[in-house]
């Protein structure tokens, strides 16, 4: 059994280096790849972001907000309650200086966080505020601000229900801890749920973690030396994603785990001067967010166009509720599995409500969105507001950074590079996870998955924007499906856990460490 | 009462000229423990990937008694046949603040490092571990040149 699935696995990986290796040698070659790969994901797409009957909104975005506010209320908004504990705990107040040298809250929350901080913040925003106008800013840190909960309840349980081996490593995630779970709840289908979501998992991996990711890097590179085919950058690419998760040329990746935090300092800072020297516009830009939230002002499917903008990007770049983080954040070393949950909290809070932030009002402030001056409405163009020079996506973001601080687009592609790589990296961790939950932890199984996710990227530069956008949010969507339906049943373990944890707290057992 | 010495080591011949001196200081004060540590420079706000993290608990462990076995477990033999009282600590952290650290939470009246040899570019940068501890710390420090 284990030397048939082992050979199935090389033949199918033989013929995804096989078709990848054919397409190379055609030369109309983006288009095609385009083309296949958007016929060949359409129905999924289509499940995934099915409206409700009668309506243009997608369930998948309600299931994601309504849960988040179950969450927050279930857990009587924990996000705000225990904001400072977060803060504390980060900052290694809490931590027994016995366990120096383990993974530290901060680090589990770096790492979580470099997953997370990338692309979704820079196009991903662009790409909300060009098709749901300045007013999805307002949903999108609404849906921020919420799925702080989601992200307490599935972090607390990753680090809860993850699996210790004697070795001394750890491996975690909503694999396990739904199916751990539900054994201990007594419940069925534990088993299968867990095994439905490593599938989403790596299909999530290969697509947000990684086509999106080349396909953004590309543009982003094409958009400052010239148009050139996409496959190109995406063999440099799969080269040294190959070097990394198979040459195990581990140099690399910490140079990027460190270049990565400083990009993104450089990012909010170059924002927030972007946004102070145009101070004037300010107000003039949240009146933007505000009106434009409840009306729409003139954009496609007015209100509702923004709202579902606003959410979709917001759960796309922190992924609260899609269970990711989990993985990422199991590895912490603690006797309080709570406490991961809250150190997790703040993922979506730096991501959405200060990062994305400041693109959106960066693309607002910088008038890159053309708006007719008689009504104050934007123009549309196509299925997207109209912008001076026709840019979407990231292309978008760096004309409207661009516009304020002429160099500025060059180290945006620096930072879009590496951004987009250290999420490769992260995701390509994440899918790994979920495929040797599936097919078993071994050399042979794990190569098999890493040259897949090679062959990906390849696949994901090439490919045009829309297909690739569409196929990675329904993918990544897809895994919170299966995660918050069975968070739904888990949470009550969380409950248990946070009532003992605030009670022991108040009692002063659990205490600050003096260093 | 017992004197308690600290002794800072670090692997190199630094660490050793530190531990003679501590020795011969020991022998002068006569009833004196020495307590051997090594620091193993760690820092819980550095940067990681999600692989690095998994193994982490790993990873701890090997340091730990790699600097077990091949530092302090020597130091303290050396010292218990020589007849002197010893014992060794390994622990992770920042150098300068560890040592203080760990002096203060054992009770130590004194703590004996040597000078470090950390590179001329890292020292101009965060100073030395030396350099830091003697500024940092809350007992008397001895530095053997």
């Amino acid at each position: 059994m284990r030397t048939m699935q082992t050979r199935l696995l090389s033949t199918a990986a033989a013929m995804v280096v096989a078709s990848s290796a054919v397409a190379q040698d055609a030369m109309t070659l983006d288009q095609k790849v385009n083309e296949t790969f958007a016929s060949l994901t359409g129905p999924f797409v289509n499940l995934i972001f099915a409206p409700f009957p009668g309506t243009a909104f997608p369930w998948i975005v309600m299931w994601l907000v309504v849960a988040a506010t179950i969450f927050t209320l279930y857990f009587g908004f924990v996000q705000f309650r225990f904001f400072g504990h977060s803060i504390a705990l980060v900052k290694g107040d809490y931590s027994d200086p016995d366990d120096a040298g383990e993974v530290s809250h901060f680090q589990a929350l770096a790492t979580a966080l470099s997953g997370t901080v990338g692309l979704g913040n820079i196009a991903g925003v662009a790409v909300a505020v060009g098709i749901g106008g300045p007013g999805a800013t307002f949903w999108m840190i609404l849906a921020g601000l919420l799925g702080m909960a989601s992200k307490f309840t599935e972090c607390t349980l990753g680090v809860k229900y993850r699996n210790e081996y004697p070795d001394g490593t750890v491996s975690g995630g909503p694999m396990y801890y739904i199916s751990k779970g539900f054994s201990e709840l007594g419940l069925p289908g534990g088993k299968f749920l867990a095994v439905l979501f490593s599938v989403f998992c790596i299909l999530g991996a290969l697509g947000g973690g990684n086509m999106f990711q080349a396909n953004q890097a590309h543009a982003q590179i094409s958009g400052i030396v010239g148009d050139y085919p996409g496959w190109i950058t995406g063999i440099v690419f799969a080269a040294v994603v190959f070097l990394v998760i198979v040459g195990g040329v581990k140099s690399i990746a910490r140079v990027t785990e460190k270049v990565v935090p400083f990009m993104g300092i450089l990012y909010v800072g170059a924002a927030l001067v972007i946004i102070l020297v145009n101070y004037d516009k300010i107000g003039w830009a949240f009146g933007q967010i505000f009106a434009g939230a409840f009306t729409g002002l003139g954009v496609a499917g007015g209100m509702v166009g923004a709202l579902i903008q606003g959410f979709k990007r917001a759960a796309f770049s922190n992924e609260a509720g899609v269970g990711s983080a989990a993985i990422a954040h199991s590895a912490v070393r603690t006797k309080e599995p709570i406490t991961e949950g809250f150190v997790s909290l703040l993922e979506p809070l730096i991501d959405t409500v200060v990062i994305c932030t400041m693109t959106a009002l960066v693309i607002t402030i910088s008038g890159q969105l053309v708006s007719d001056p008689a009504t104050g409405k934007y123009l549309l163009d196509g299925g997207h507001i109209a912008t001076v020079d026709g840019n979407t996506g990231v292309a978008l973001t760096s004309a409207a950074f661009g516009s304020a601080i002429g160099w500025f687009p060059y180290v945006l592609a620096v930072a879009v590079i590496l951004f987009a790589f250290s999420t490769m990296i992260s995701w390509s961790y994440y899918g790994l996870k979920a495929w040797t939950y599936l097919f078993g932890e071994g050399k042979t199984t794990e190569l098999v998955f890493k040259l897949i996710f090679c062959a990906f990227v390849v696949i994901g530069a090439a490919a045009s924007l829309g297909p690739v956008i569409d196929f990675s949010d329904a993918a990544i969507f897809a895994m919170a499906v299966v995660n918050i339906f069975a968070l739904y049943f888990l949470m009550k373990i969380v409950r248990k856990e946070l009532a003992s944890y605030s009670e022991r707290l108040a009692s002063g057992e659990i205490r600050k460490f003096s260093h | 009462m017992t004197t308690k010495l600290v002794v800072g080591l670090d692997g190199l011949s630094s660490g050793e000229r530190a531990l003679d001196y501590a020795c011969s200081l020991a022998r002068l004060i006569g009833d004196c423990e020495l307590v051997v540590v090594y620091i193993i420079e760690w820092s819980p706000y550095s940067f990681q990937t999600p692989e690095e993290n998994a193994e982490r608990h790993k990873r701890r462990e090997e340091e730990i008694s790699t600097a077990k076995k091949r530092v302090v477990e020597p130091a303290v033999e050396g010292l218990a046949k020589a007849g002197l009282t010893a014992r060794g600590v390994v622990r992770h952290g920042n150098v300068a603040d560890t040592l203080n650290a760990i002096s203060q939470e054992l009770g130590a009246d004194q703590i004996v490092v040597a000078r470090s040899r950390e590179s001329s570019l890292s020292r101009r940068i965060f100073g030395s571990s030396t350099a830091n501890l003697v500024m940092e710390a809350t007992i008397p420090v001895t530095v053997v040149g």
